[in-house]
């Protein structure tokens, strides 16, 4: 096997492979903004720079290929000055106001309030704690004046029922236009590549809402917080919840899914990455489709008709009811005159307790549920 | 499924029938589509240019319920140009002749005839198909839906079977079910004729093995009834206590007048709901149930994988999971039930007495689920069945079957065939999806979706109401004029009450399996002047 080193480490790679991909097999860390896993790297935003000996230009290590005998010094001066250059332009091409906003409000200056009073700018950023662009600017000690953002006059996009789209936060790192076309092929955000020229008035990736299909995938790859969802919006802090990990309730594909919860409340939705069968994709309903469980009209109590009106019972009226009916009709015609219907939606335990119930106390088979349909 | 959906994306050749994947199980549909766009090539098969047809190198735009035609005559074309797999066929398989025998009656030409397409299409996909191998055949309820549902599936299979494409990767008859659990429903025993684990309730040994499991005696070893029985016998008295679980039955089964009428003759119901629903009206109790992220429990998807389900907050006031609810019951016949977590019932019951789960325990799916048949601890679980040709029952078995119109036709009075199915915005009767913030906004009522021709001809313009008519009720509905709908077709959905489908179908079954032919009907449109 070739053999190159990174940071003075000897490494055996397969021919083929990235520089990326060999130092990510190692525990080697680079970062990245536009490199989305699965697809074919864009080089777009450059931040993965890394040096390799013998060469004068810094080379961004998602796209260039590993090669036998590479000297690759991942966190040279450099590489550190290159990012840092990289990073303060990203932050100053929008309305990154994340590092000011830590001031008090009091001594914020008029480009501060005018963020501020921008459409869905009055608190923290949705992305705020859990944003790859702050992380990077964190760690590579970034400090842009707020005079200094271009925050004005970028498009904004919250005319539909799910999605924000927010251009004054976006980085144009293209990974939106990537899920939506080369993971959900969906095919809604039309790429730029090569074609810089054609837009002069600068480019956005806007969506296409008649092959739009709401289903989030650009809103997951976004690494800032330029596409976010109204249900979570100032909801939390991505440090203030949980992570639970469950399967979707709805079709048969059963994709695993990751519940961001706050107080026992499920705000948002995400792919669990790489979980099987759904390798992180997620269709409109199991991203968005969690929110009925809080609904004012869930049942919360037991009923019992009486002159055609459901009134309220508590748990040992109504079991005793059924059980007393049940029972009755058992001595009078069989147990073959109860039937009951299991539900195809709900846990397996739940369905084998009911086939369990029907079979070993009632005693009959009259047990189905819609599994032709 | 035979087969798993991590093969998508690897796969060659897929031939989907009857399957609106990108509505229906979009995530699924998306590994196709990464499949096609690195160069595998996709047979569609459905009346619908549905999305899925943008990607497709053939689709054969069939009439409504002519599949087992046009497949017998593909087939038909492998065997008469000699292009099947006949290792697979005659070695592996029995019941060859009586294939040959039966496709033989449907040359190209009399296929193109029932089903309306070419007969050069016809050939073309035949040869296409057997010259890349394998392929990996998926379907949904556009097979199932039918009163020959039961032949269609056997078709497919057939299909697969003389084509070599069962028992390896990336091949296989991949059914995609509906909902999330209706495969684990089925491997619970929530099933008139088996027991958990598909064991035969008229098999004694099974019953056996059941009754010392369960500590009772005289498990019955009749097969009970289906729910189109239960709900026949509601109106004689047959059936006089029905427990409905979960289901909107009001709402998602055909002919909701009828169904109306056999709800409300029952003596004696008992819904064990989320919400009230349409069915809970003809309800005595209603019991308020613990909801899907309120239950730490397991459900199993199409690929046959138990996945883990878990907890997020607490069911809201005295609501509770189900399976409490049943082993309260029970307490009250005498029956006192070891289980109370959903760990327990897996681990201690469902996992020991279901041999094909007997190596799945909650402590093995803390991360990924794991696919049955799994027999043991250390099994890694099975992505594809009948490996290497070994099927259950020894060999595979070709079941021919011929091509029957579905019950009801369009004619003078009634000219437009109605097919119904699911949108990407809601689930079944929006009893969730419809109570969900954004999902009402994109789609917020029922629609009929109609050809630009027949739009041109009635004079009906986009958006426009109309009011759609069977035998046994009519709806007003908004029209969508879409060029996804061939002319004399009209596709609905059962989402609303109002405006829903099922006002509309019929209640003819697949004298098999009992499925209504949701897929096929005959009706009128007419303007609301
Ligand atoms: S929501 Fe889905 S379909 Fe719409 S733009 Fe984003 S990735 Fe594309
Ligand atoms: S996220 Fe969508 S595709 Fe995946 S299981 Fe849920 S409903 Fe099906």
């Amino acid at each position: 096997m070739p053999i190159l080193s990174i940071n003075h480490n000897s490494l055996e790679f397969q021919p083929g492979m990235t520089i990326l991909e060999v130092a990510r097999k190692n525990n080697i860390h680079i970062p990245t903004l536009c490199h989305l896993a699965g697809c074919t790297p864009t080089g777009q935003c450059r931040i993965c720079v890394v040096e390799v000996g013998g060469t004068d230009e810094l080379l961004p290590a998602c796209e260039t290929p590993a090669g036998e005998g590479m000297k690759i010094m991942t966190h040279s001066p450099g590489v550190h000055e290159a990012r840092k250059t990289i990073i303060e332009m990203l932050v100053a091409s929008g309305a990154h106001n994340c590092l000011v906003m830590q001031s008090p409000a009091d001594s914020w200056n008029s480009d501060q309030k005018g963020i501020m009073e921008q459409p869905w700018h009055g608190g923290l950023c949705p992305a705020y704690g859990d944003c790859r662009l702050q992380d990077l600017a964190v760690e590579y000690d970034v400090h842009v004046k707020e005079d200094h953002l271009a925050w004005e006059g970028h498009p904004l996009d919250d005319a539909t029922p799910i999605i924000v789209r927010d251009f004054s936060r976006c980085i144009l790192c293209g990974r939106c236009v990537q899920a939506c076309n080369d993971v959900q092929v969906n095919l809604a955000i039309t790429p730029p590549w090569g074609r810089r020229a054609d837009h002069p008035e600068g480019w956005y990736p806007a969506a296409d809402y008649e092959a739009c299909t709401h289903c989030g995938e650009c809103v997951q790859a976004c690494p800032v917080g330029a596409l976010f969802d109204r249900k979570s919006f100032g909801k939390a802090l991505a440090n203030e919840m949980d992570h639970i990990r469950t399967t979707c309730p709805y079709c048969g594909v059963g994709c695993q899914l990751l519940l961001h919860v706050k107080d026992g409340k499920i705000l948002k939705v995400t792919g669990v990455e790489d979980g099987s069968p759904n390798k992180g994709r997620l269709c409109v309903k199991g991203r968005f489709g969690f929110d009925f469980i809080y609904s004012e009209e869930r049942l919360t109590s037991p009923l019992i008709k009486e002159n055609g009106e459901f009134r309220k019972a508590s748990w040992d009226e109504a079991l005793d009811l059924v059980a007393q009916k049940f029972t009755t009709i058992i001595q009078e015609s069989g147990p073959d005159a109860l039937a009951g219907v299991s539900c195809a939606r709900s846990i397996n335990e739940d369905s084998y307790q009911m086939q369990k119930l029907f079979r070993a106390v009632f005693k009959t088979n009259n047990i189905d549920h819609c599994a032709r349909t | 499924m035979t087969n798993s959906f991590s093969e998508f994306a690897k796969a060659k050749l897929f031939l989907v029938i009857g399957s609106n994947m990108t509505e229906a199980h979009p995530v699924a549909a998306t590994f196709l589509k990464n499949a096609v766009q690195n160069g595998a090539r996709l047979i569609v098969v459905d009346p619908r240019k549905h999305r899925l047809t943008d990607f497709a190198d053939i689709h054969l735009q069939l009439k409504v319920g002519c599949d087992i035609a046009l497949l017998n005559g593909i087939m038909h074309v492998l065997i008469k140009e000699d292009l099947y797999d006949k290792d697979f066929a005659l070695n592996k398989c029995t019941g060859f002749e009586a294939l040959e025998k039966t496709v033989a009656e449907y040359p190209p030409q009399r296929a193109a005839e029932i089903s309306g397409v070419d007969e050069d299409t016809i050939i073309r996909t035949a040869r296409l198909l057997a010259s890349i191998k394998p392929a990996m055949a998926c379907y949904t309820l556009g097979i199932t839906e039918h009163t020959c549902g039961k032949n269609n599936v056997m078709t497919v299979a057939n299909l697969q079977m003389l084509l070599g494409n069962l028992g390896m990767e990336l091949g296989g008859v991949n059914p995609l079910r509906g909902q999330n659990n209706v495969q684990g429903a089925c491997d619970m025993g929530a099933l008139p004729n088996v027991f958990p684990g598909y064991q035969r309730v008229d098999d004694p040994a099974a019953r056996k093995k059941f009754e010392s499991a369960w500590q009772v005696t005289d498990l019955p070893d009749k097969p009970g009834l289906m729910i189109p029985e239960m709900m026949h016998g509601l109106t004689n008295g047959k059936v006089r206590g029905f427990y409905i679980f979960g289901e909107n039955l009001a709402n998602t089964e055909p002919d909701m007048n009828k169904v109306a009428e056999e709800l409300s003759s029952a003596e004696f119901i008992v819904c064990q709901d989320l919400f009230l629903t349409e069915t809970t009206r003809f309800a005595h109790v209603v019991l308020p149930a613990a909801a899907w992220s309120e239950n730490n429990g397991t459900f199993t998807n199409s690929e046959r994988r138990v996945s883990r389900v878990r907890t997020a907050s607490p069911p809201p006031g005295q609501a509770k999971p189900n399976w409490w609810i049943f082993k309260e019951i029970a307490k009250r016949f005498g029956h006192d039930w070891p289980s109370s977590s959903g760990k327990e019932l897996w681990d201690n019951e469902i996992s020991i007495l279901a041999p094909a789960l007997g190596g799945i325990k909650y402590g093995r799916i803390e991360q990924d689920g794991l696919q049955w048949p799994c027999p043991t601890p250390d099994h890694p679980g099975t992505a594809f069945l009948h490996k290497d040709g070994n099927f259950t029952h020894g060999k595979g078995v070709f079941m021919p079957a011929d091509w029957t119109p579905p019950a009801e036709v369009p004619d003078a009075q009634y000219p437009f065939v109605l097919s119904t199915g699911r949108r990407l915005y809601h689930y079944h009767t929006r009893t969730q999806t419809g109570r969900c913030d954004g999902l009402n906004d994109l789609l917020g009522e029922e629609r009929a979706d109609i050809s630009q021709t027949d739009a041109a001809q009635l004079g009906i313009t986009q958006g426009e109401r109309i009011r759609v008519k069977s035998r046994r009720g009519e709806v007003c509905v908004t029209t969508h004029v879409t060029p996804e709908v061939p002319p004399g077709m009209v596709w609905m959905a059962f989402h609303f009450t109002e405006g829903n489908a099922n006002w509309l179908t019929h209640a003819a079954l697949d004298p098999f399996t009992l499925t209504a032919e949701y897929k096929a009907c005959a009706v009128q449109l007419e303007k609301i002047t």
